[in-house]
């Protein structure tokens, strides 16, 4: 299932950014450190007005007919032949994996794929495509990397977030026992099967909390909402960010980054 | 129409596509050439933890050991097959052997004997396979498949020159597909279960001791 | 085509939760899945993994292609080595065959090596009804028998009792001591049924793999009942899916290293049986009548879709169970269903229906996790979701086909996915609808059902992503 096949392109003048629902919603920051870290490197972000959601909740619930008259609408948002990148492994893996999928025996197949091919991940996308270098400006701390199920399976990005952090030198990163166990999110899995959500997202805190880390980072935002949400309520001292704002926040210059302005 | 036809027809009349045919590629289950000394470290290698007992023995005296063997654990009757292999070598031996029983009557007539009053059984082999600690058996007219399964100890005589490296190189050697007999089996130790617990435990319906005697 | 078990198919979420709160069948599930992947993932150390996946979903999808003709040539080869073959459209009618065997000769006892299609047909059941006894011979099977259950896992039937429990189990319902001493509790199950054994009329069991080349039947075990089930009694009765055939011994020595590994993290069983016949005339031991039992049961339903047709790869190893953080912390029995776990979401809804299974696709987080492990690559999570669309009927380019489809559709979800479409579908409206949330996010309420019972609810930002690009912009 892992996507061994990657062939990255070349270092690009301009990429699509696709922010995702959660991340305009709930962690917009993630949203806006993904763009600097971009603009950071040169690269020049086109954010797509019209863009909303990828269609993903209604896919994983079998309505497909709904999830592909909104995916549809997204197929239309990337004209050019650059990169997509993506702040989320869900969202990135319901592009890249399954717009093929729902578009089969469609018109819009042949672009779906097309597209579908040009979906990065965006610490895969920072890692292979621009070879990011980071410099820690941060007080030294620890952490645990939490890689969501679909970066991992889905994009086969286990190594990207803990690599990104692994250039950060004032960062120690600790392994959670069970690290590429499920946290419980599941998207409407959450809300559908309470109970064993809640099962699975109490054994991922307490993996956590038993690495004495009092921070995780993760590459997605639904796990993002969920553990740390949950730490919240269970009242541990365990705190979330998505990986994102965490790089960001580290690395960019005191006086702040003045990014090229997008268009 | 029969079910048999009614099924056929459903099989035959799918409604989707030309189903894919992909290339098969064995070569992630070939293994190296190894030498018989490498076979027969990866034999004892692979038996041994799963407490398979192996004794290496020279053609000329592993009567001698198999005597003593069983004298180890008080066996009185030890069941043979009914062949002139390994019967002979047996019978004429001079080592202080168990009485033999030739299994050479239909199990059906004394059953009841066979499952109580057999302390061990001993048979030939058709060779081994290294790499899973296998014997190979093909039970037959001359040596019924019960004398490897139903007295508390199995004691096979395997040929060193005999240990293939993997499976499918002992069903190449053997032309197993020109025919099978009615019962061929792998034997890779004594019985066993993890079903309590995942606990180990041997001797739960099959022979509880396997013992090899390795004969170069 | 019904499951008995439809009550406790309907029951999933009751069940799971009270399994969830069951710290006995928590801990261990967990201490078993835990040992169970770290077996498998050191048997698979020094081999080419994905190659090996690759290979096993090659000889499966090979089989499948060719499965009529595969069947027949099976069939033939069986008959010349003497073996009688019937063929059931489903499982009350391979119920039927089987009892019809058993009273041609007048049988009183069957003794049954472990066969999970005799589960999915109930025949214990049958047979019970039509005064014959059926015994189990797999300890794992035993115990579970005995406990009047049905197994939890597919490889290792009482998973879900630890020794205590067994113990007990065993000094009630036979008179043994208690005692948690492992080698005395499997001693005596073994002189117990050894006397099964010598007194059965019939032995009946399943198959690993059948073999169209030569018309082998082959059974991997390690505690020698299966042996002692389809030698000792007189008559053999082997029934299996309709599936399990396989063209060559080639193939078949593929399957079995896969297999093994990824069941029990073994490099083989202690006993891999291959029939091919009854007691030949010069032969003193063997049944003298060996008879195959073909099971469709929907199979045949499965094999016209060109999707779902890769459920029927499935070797029944287990590894996506002993994988699966739901099937961790729910255990086998919160399924209801003969096959738990993975494997079972998207095998049961074609032999129960949608109707009955209606919670079994959506149990799932889709973590993939199972489909990682699987040693024939069936890609359980999109079979999860194509499953989950027939549950809905909810894509009209692809009418459903499962039995039960549409069983889950409702107009209250069903209108909240219509309004997500309008909203999402329009871009100014999502724009419009999600600042006018954000900035009225003081009255966001903090308990959101099921989800706050559990966590605080994610805060919505002062600004969407959406409006701080635009600042930034101008």
């Amino acid at each position: 299932m892992a996507d061994t096949l990657k062939l990255y392109p070349a270092r690009p003048e301009k990429v699509y950014f696709y922010g995702t629902c959660l991340v305009d919603l709930f962690y917009p920051d993630a949203g806006m450190a993904g763009i600097q870290l971009l603009e950071r490197e040169g690269i020049e972000v086109i954010f797509p007005d019209d863009q909303t959601c990828c269609g993903q909740p209604a896919w994983t619930s079998g309505y497909h007919d709904d999830a592909r008259a909104v995916a549809r609408r997204q197929l239309d948002l990337f004209p050019e032949d650059w990169p997509i990148v993506v702040p989320s492994g869900s969202c990135g893996g319901m592009m890249r994996k399954h717009y093929p999928q729902l578009f089969r025996d469609t018109p819009d197949q042949e672009r779906a794929i097309e597209i579908a091919g040009r979906v990065w991940e965006l610490t895969d996308f920072l890692l292979n495509v621009c070879q990011v270098r980071l410099s820690d400006r941060g007080e030294p701390v620890t952490v645990a990397m939490h890689t969501s199920c679909s970066a991992r399976r889905e994009l086969g990005l286990g190594g990207t977030g803990p690599e990104l952090l692994s250039q950060l030198d004032r960062v120690t990163v600790v392994e959670q026992a069970r690290a590429e166990e499920c946290c419980g999110f599941g998207g409407t899995f959450a809300v559908r099967h309470p109970e064993i959500s809640a099962a699975m997202v109490t054994e991922k805190v307490d993996t956590l909390t038993a690495t004495g880390a009092r921070q995780f980072v993760t590459t997605d935002c639904g796990c993002l909402m969920n553990i740390a949400g949950f730490a919240e309520k269970q009242g541990h001292l365990l705190r979330g960010q998505h990986i994102l704002s965490f790089l960001w926040e580290r690395t960019r210059d005191e006086a702040g980054e003045e990014g090229a302005a997008s268009s | 129409m029969s079910s048999r036809d009614q099924i056929l027809q459903r099989l035959r009349q799918r409604r989707g596509g030309p189903l894919p045919t992909p290339e098969q590629d064995f070569s992630p289950l070939q293994r190296p050439p190894w030498t018989l000394d490498e076979k027969l470290a990866r034999f004892r290698a692979a038996m041994e933890p799963v407490h398979g007992e192996i004794h290496d023995c020279r053609d000329r005296d592993w009567v001698v050991e198999l005597a003593a063997l069983l004298e180890a654990r008080e066996v009185t009757t030890l069941l043979v097959g009914n062949g002139p292999a390994p019967l002979a070598t047996l019978s004429s031996s001079a080592a202080g052997l168990p009485e033999l029983m030739v299994y050479d009557e239909p199990v059906d007539n004394w059953k009841t004997h066979l499952f109580s009053q057999v302390d061990a059984g001993l048979t030939t082999t058709r060779g081994g396979i290294a790499e899973t600690g296998s014997l190979i058996l093909w039970p037959g007219a001359e040596e019924p498949r019960l004398i490897s399964l139903v007295p508390p100890v199995h004691i096979a005589l395997l040929n060193a020159s005999e240990l293939y490296g993997t499976l499918a190189e002992a069903m190449a050697g053997q032309n197993w597909s020109s025919g099978m007999p009615t019962n061929a089996l792998l034997i890779s130790g004594p019985s066993k279960t993890a079903d309590i617990e995942q606990t180990l435990a041997y001797g739960v319906h099959g022979p509880r001791e396997l013992i090899v005697l390795v004969i170069s | 085509m019904t499951d008995a078990n439809t009550n406790d198919v309907r029951q999933f979420h009751p069940r799971a939760r009270a399994a969830i709160d069951n710290p006995q069948i928590r801990q261990n599930f967990r201490r078993a899945m835990d040992g169970l992947m770290d077996k498998r993932s050191t048997a698979f150390k020094d081999w080419d993994l994905e190659a090996l996946r690759t290979l096993g979903a090659n000889v499966r999808q090979n089989a499948l292609a060719q499965l009529p003709e595969l069947l027949e040539q099976l069939e033939a080869r069986l008959i010349a080595n003497g073996v009688t073959v019937h063929w059931a459209l489903d499982g009350d009618e391979a119920c039927r065959i089987v009892a019809g065997i058993c009273k041609a000769r007048n049988a009183r006892t069957v003794i049954k090596g472990k066969s999970m299609v005799s589960e999915e047909m109930h025949l214990n059941h049958h047979l019970e009804q039509h005064g014959i006894e059926a015994l189990e011979s797999d300890l794992g099977e035993y115990i579970v028998q005995l406990a009047e259950e049905t197994p939890s896992h597919i490889i290792m039937p009482a998973i879900h009792k630890n020794t205590g429990e067994i113990s007990d189990l065993m000094h009630e319902k036979t008179g043994t001591d208690r005692s948690t001493d492992v080698e005395y509790l499997t001693a005596s199950a073994r002189q117990q049924l050894r006397a099964k054994f010598m007194a059965a009329d019939v032995g009946v069991s399943g198959v690993n793999f059948a073999v169209a080349e030569t018309g082998t039947l082959c059974l991997v075990e390690n505690e020698g009942n299966g042996r002692m089930t389809t030698t000792v009694p007189p008559c053999h009765v082997a029934v299996t899916g309709i599936e399990k055939v396989v063209p060559t011994l080639q193939d078949m020595s593929a399957l079995l290293a896969l297999l093994t590994r990824s069941a029990t993290g073994q490099h083989i069983t202690t006993y891999v049986n291959m029939i091919s016949g009854p007691r030949r005339p010069d032969e003193l031991d063997g049944p003298e009548e060996v008879h195959l039992v073909l099971v469709d049961n929907g199979r045949s339903g499965i094999y016209q879709d060109d999707e779902l047709i890769d459920t029927l790869r499935c070797i029944r190893c287990g590894a996506c169970m002993n994988h699966c953080p739901v099937y961790t912390r729910v255990g086998g029995h919160a399924y209801g269903t003969t096959y738990p776990g993975p494997i079972g979401k998207i095998l049961m809804p074609h032999l129960i229906g949608l109707d009955e299974g209606r919670h079994l696709p959506s149990a799932s987080s889709l973590c993939g996790a199972c489909g990682e492990v699987c040693p024939v690559r069936i890609p359980i999570p999109d079979l999860l979701v194509r499953l989950r669309q027939e549950s809905v009927d909810g894509d009209h380019l692809h009418p459903a086909v499962v039995s039960g489809h549409g069983a889950k559709r409702e107009w209250k979800e069903s209108l909240a996915w219509q309004t997500w479409r309008l909203i999402h579908g329009h871009p100014a409206a999502y724009r419009l609808g999600t600042a006018m949330a954000s900035r009225l996010r003081a009255l966001q309420p903090s308990r959101l059902g099921a989800w706050t019972r559990y966590r605080t609810a994610p805060k919505l930002a002062g600004r969407t992503l959406h409006q701080q690009v635009r600042e930034r912009r101008s």
